[in-house]
């Protein structure tokens, strides 16, 4: 049971933008802004030029629903869309076309791995809006003498996921942003990897006090650490005497902290009212058909795996965490022995491919297939396999070449026997050593047949080897 | 009624800068309005809902397929201070 | 004043740059100050252009104004406005689309209240229009410099937007024809909002048939606006000299207290006209029209606060001196804005805050809804209703411009069209010490053929739409 000494209770509204859609939420600009130069991706509705006028991107409702089901949610057969009205150079309108009453979708939960086992954590509501445009500071924003703004990612479509403040420490918000962007891209409506694709904003409050929304938030590392940055800003403030304020703090990312953006604009009041130039949507009937079309989620993958590869729980979790990697893994576990795929992709290769800062693109399903195989038939051993795996990773190839080029291939038991016959000749003081009780002694008797055969014997078959040879 | 502290912060929520002589020159008259909205609390709307849209409309769409953009000269056409393509403007605080 | 009929004539006999720079030169001379920007290269160049490919769409060489809230590329669009001064769009409104694509010639952007929001065409940054009809007098407003132009002789058809009577208004007030739709019926893209659940673009002409032949260019779906319906129609073949079996409904709230004794006999008269010719008419009963101008001006201010919310100087228009960006914001509005709009702007954000939200929003919204429900009433019963348009005839310039309230009572009579959003019709018929007098016929939703229907019977039988202005 999770003591939760400092009384935390930590929110998240994680927007996810739907940059797999051809279009934005409300006009016909294309989505693949990344690489162009600032605003060129804009029309007069995205541009908030006088007279425009949105219409809504019937897909964009589709992976609005989408989500809503993926999140356990309830799907509103009436939604509607509001104006936020505020003011903030991103914002062409003056105003955000987003959800308030009436959201697509809300009422849902996700579990994660908390501090004390399972957690279910709350999903308030997951509805739809636009993106304002994006902000470019000369240094930092208290510092920049200007603001500079282009508009290629206004309006594009953004699905604003909130959840309850059920997480109790920064490491369960991490979690939570984990699982989360794993959901999503499941639902195959968003690729993580572009930039702006998934955006934090934090609450957290500790001890039953006023919460701080942190904003800027632009990684899950960078959440968990503004989120242990504010426990212990918020703690200083209740040890000196103080109290937490409400307000909204900006993250920065550089320096680790959060930063006051206090200022007159904290009294907000955003006079939602229901935009008069959209209809309402009466979407009943939508939500079975979507429902029917949803991929297999996380958590059922992951007791597939367990189910079909008699492969461990920590395994499948490992093995589904990423989309890539679970496929990855299939692709790899059809061909070849499955619980040796487990290991091999799970512990070693993500391994390898972390440290690297790779994702699992980098490296090819058939030659892990064929590194399996040559395992599996003893013609290589484990050390060779790793070899063959980095040098895969850091020089190309294929497994056949390097195996031949570095002669991996596993050296046949008689020349072991000679090895062995040969340094328990050499080295005759460890022999000594070891039959008067050194256990020790004969790592030194393997290292010298591991020596003569240029690492490529087994290690543990020369140890076996060398017990035979001296009689035990 | 509308005193001037509430106008300040009316005028700061619609970002319209209001000099010491406007909100002298404006309150009577927006307090005089705001006396003539005061008809309508004689209506009875007891369990009438509001009618946000006129026409029964629901569900209009567009479907997820490009239709071009301004290019960038035409989007930066009106701004009066630009940089790099992007456009100018004042610091944030 | 001529006629697209008559004109159509002249063009075969001479040419549309002939006339089109016969309108130039009136508009040159004259001391109205009903256009804000004159196109003349580009209008005799397109007249040109008709002329030499022998062009026959239905408005061919057909020279029009166009109110300068509507979107033209590359023409200044101000909306009568300092804080739009120089702003050129870089896209045409759908209505402006089609004119193009029939041929007619836009002549010049017209004079109006500043963002639409007056009666009288006073708050205008460019000055007030002059009443043809007496240049001491108002045109009416906010559509006064289109109205101003057609009764002028300086522009055959003209286009202006009606909220709560702004075509119909200065229609009347200068006795010509203007037609308000229904809701939906004219695309709102390109329009610059003022309040958007209210407006619609509204034509001017000189006669029923010159309106209806205009309204058949302009109408139809337009898929860029989501409030756009899908309805076909005719317009013209409406036009049919017979209300035999026409079923009058006469509002019992639109007469007597504040109306003009001219103005109720002339509309009276102009029934028992409609009488002789075979309609019927009996009293009804419109009992919330009390509520219907308090109920309107909430609901407009309360839209027109948010959508004049992206006029910040940044993309368009008016930019001052830089401070930080909130203040500096806040400086180009104060200094870009008219009182009208200023107090407009002001009323309407307190109508949305928090606290008055429910008092006033919500509270008008309902009160529409009884609106609309005595208007359904109304049409189980009568197939139009009659009614003056304005209270009186046009009042003089500056004599109700600093008392607001005397200036909301002169919508009495038009406002509650625009919150059931059904359409209106006003057409001349008759005369107050020689200043013109309107009647409104108002329709069903969707009912534009029979308040066609009844106009142009009305203006078949009698001459009154074929006085002109002294010296125009």
């Amino acid at each position: 049971m999770y003591e939760n000494p400092d009384g935390v209770m930590i929110g998240l509204e994680v927007h996810v933008q739907l940059n797999k859609l051809k279009t934005k939420v409300f006009c016909g600009c294309s989505t693949d802004y990344h690489n162009d130069p600032p605003n060129s991706h804009v029309c007069p509705v995205c541009l908030g030029l006088p007279g425009s006028l949105p219409v809504i991107n019937k897909k964009a409702v589709e992976a609005a629903i989408k989500i809503g089901l993926a999140l356990n949610c309830k799907v509103e057969e009436h939604t509607q869309f509001y104006r936020k009205n505020y003011y903030y150079p991103d914002l062409p309108k003056g105003f955000q076309i987003t959800q308030y009453d009436f959201p697509i979708s809300s009422g849902g939960y996700i579990t994660i791995e908390g501090e004390d086992g399972e957690l279910k954590v709350g999903i308030t509501r997951a509805h739809m809006e636009e993106d304002p445009g994006r902000l470019v500071h000369e240094g930092t924003i208290d510092k920049s003498k200007y603001t500079l703004i282009d508009y290629n990612r206004s309006g594009m479509a953004l699905i604003e996921i909130v959840s309850d403040p059920d997480m109790r420490s920064p490491k369960e918000a991490r979690r939570y942003l984990d699982k989360l962007r794993n959901i999503v891209e499941y639902l195959d409506i968003f690729d993580g990897d572009l930039e702006g694709a998934l955006r934090v904003d934090a609450n957290i409050s500790i001890m039953g006090g006023q919460r701080a929304e942190i904003k800027n938030i632009s990684s899950h590392k960078g959440a968990e650490r503004a989120l242990l940055f504010e426990i212990v800003r918020q703690k200083n403030v209740l040890r000196r005497g103080g109290v937490v304020v409400q307000e909204t703090r900006h993250f920065d990312e550089a320096r680790e902290i959060t930063i006051s953006m206090r200022s007159k604009e904290e009294a907000h009041d955003y006079r939602y009212f229901p935009e008069p130039d959209l209809v309402p949507l009466r979407i009943s009937g939508w939500a079975p058909a979507i429902k029917a079309t949803l991929p297999e989620l996380p958590d059922a993958r992951r007791m597939r795996f367990v189910e079909q590869y008699g492969i461990t729980d920590d395994h499948a979790k490992a093995l589904t965490s990423e989309l890539k990697l679970a496929i990855f893994y299939e692709d790899v576990a059809k061909k070849a022995d499955p619980k040796m795929a487990a290991v091999w992709v799970c512990d070693v290769l993500k391994g390898e491919l972390n440290y690297r800062d790779l994702t699992v693109d980098a490296f090819k399903k058939e030659h892990m297939h064929t590194i399996i195989e040559l395992l599996a038939g003893k013609k290589i051993t484990e050390d060779g396999a790793v070899d063959i795996i980095r040098t895969l990773l850091d020089k190309g190839g294929s497994p056949d070449e390097i195996v031949k080029e570095k002669g991996l291939l596993k050296v046949e038991g008689d020349i072991v026997a000679t090895a062995a016959e040969e340094a328990i000749k050499e080295n005759p003081q460890a022999v000594t050593d070891y039959m008067a009780g050194k256990e020790k002694a004969l790592n030194s008797l393997v290292g010298a047949v591991m020596k003569k055969t240029k690492g490529r014997a087994d290690a543990r078959a020369a140890r076996e080897m060398l017990l035979g040879k001296l009689g035990q | 009624m509308i005193g001037k502290k509430d106008l300040e912060h009316i005028g700061w929520l619609a970002r319209i800068e209001l000099s010491e002589e406007d909100k002298e020159k404006y309150t009577p008259k927006l307090n005089s309005v705001l006396d003539y909205f005061s008809e309508l609390d004689k209506a009875e709307t007891e369990g009438v809902e509001p009618t946000y849209h006129i026409l029964p409309m629901n569900n209009i769409f567009r479907d997820d397929v490009p239709t071009g953009s301004l290019s960038q000269e035409e989007a930066l056409s009106n701004s009066p201070k630009i940089h790099d393509g992007f456009i100018k403007a004042p610091r944030m605080m | 004043m001529a006629t697209i009929n008559e004109l159509r004539e002249r063009i075969h006999a001479d040419s549309s740059e002939e006339i089109v720079a016969e309108y130039l030169e009136r508009i040159e001379k004259s001391k109205l100050n009903a256009f804000i920007t004159v196109s003349k290269e580009s209008a005799l160049s397109r007249a040109r252009e008709i002329d030499s490919q022998d062009f026959e769409g239905p408005l061919a060489g057909i020279p029009i104004a166009i109110k300068d809230n509507i979107s033209t590329k590359g023409i200044q669009t101000t909306c009568a406005s300092k804080i739009l001064t120089g702003y050129v769009p870089p896209y045409d409104a759908h209505v402006i689309e089609k004119l193009n694509a029939a041929g007619a010639i836009i002549i010049g952007k017209t004079n109006m209240d500043e963002f639409a929001m007056g009666s009288s065409t006073e708050t205008s940054y460019y000055g007030p229009t002059l009443n043809p009809w007496d240049t001491d007098r108002v045109p009416g407003g906010s559509s006064g410099g289109s109205a101003a132009a057609v009764a002028g002789g300086e522009a055959p058809l003209s286009l202006g937007s009606d909220t709560g009577g702004s075509v119909r208004c200065p229609a009347s007030f200068c006795g010509i024809v203007g037609l308000k739709p229904t809701y939906g019926v004219i695309s709102r893209y390109g329009l610059i909002s003022y309040a958007n659940s209210l407006e619609q673009i509204g034509q001017f002409g000189t006669c029923v048939r010159d309106v209806a032949a205009l309204f058949d260019v302009i109408a139809g779906h337009d898929p860029r606006d989501s409030t756009s319906v899908n309805k076909e129609a005719d317009y013209s073949s409406a036009l049919k000299n017979d209300v035999k079996g026409l079923k009058i409904g006469i509002p019992h709230e639109y007469f007597g207290e504040g109306t003009d004794k001219d103005v109720e006999e002339s509309v009276r008269d102009a029934i028992n006209t409609l009488e002789e010719l075979g309609a019927t008419s009996i009293d009804v009963k419109m009992p919330n029209t009390k509520y219907a101008l308090p109920a309107y001006y909430i609901i407009a201010m309360s839209e027109a606060s948010s959508n004049l919310a992206r006029f910040d100087g940044m993309r368009y228009g008016l930019r001052t001196e830089d401070s930080d960006w909130h203040t500096t914001f806040s400086q180009v509005r104060a200094a870009g804005f008219g009182d009208e709009v200023k107090r407009r702007i002001l009323l309407g954000t307190y109508a949305l805050s928090a606290g008055y939200h429910d008092k006033y929003y919500i509270k008008a919204l309902k009160i529409r809804t009884l609106i609309k429900q005595d208007f359904e009433k109304a049409f189980t019963d009568v197939d139009v209703l009659i009614a003056p348009t304005m209270p009186y005839p046009a009042f003089k310039i500056g004599e109700k411009i600093d008392d607001p309230i005397s200036l909301f009572l002169s919508d009495v009579d038009t406002v509650p069209v625009n919150l059931a959003g059904v359409p209106s019709i006003s057409v001349p018929c008759g005369f107050s010490d020689g200043l013109p007098i309107g009647m409104q016929v108002i329709g069903g939703h969707f009912d534009e053929a029979a308040i066609l229907r009844a106009a142009f019977a009305f203006e078949e039988n009698t001459d009154f739409h074929t006085k002109q202005p002294e010296g125009y």
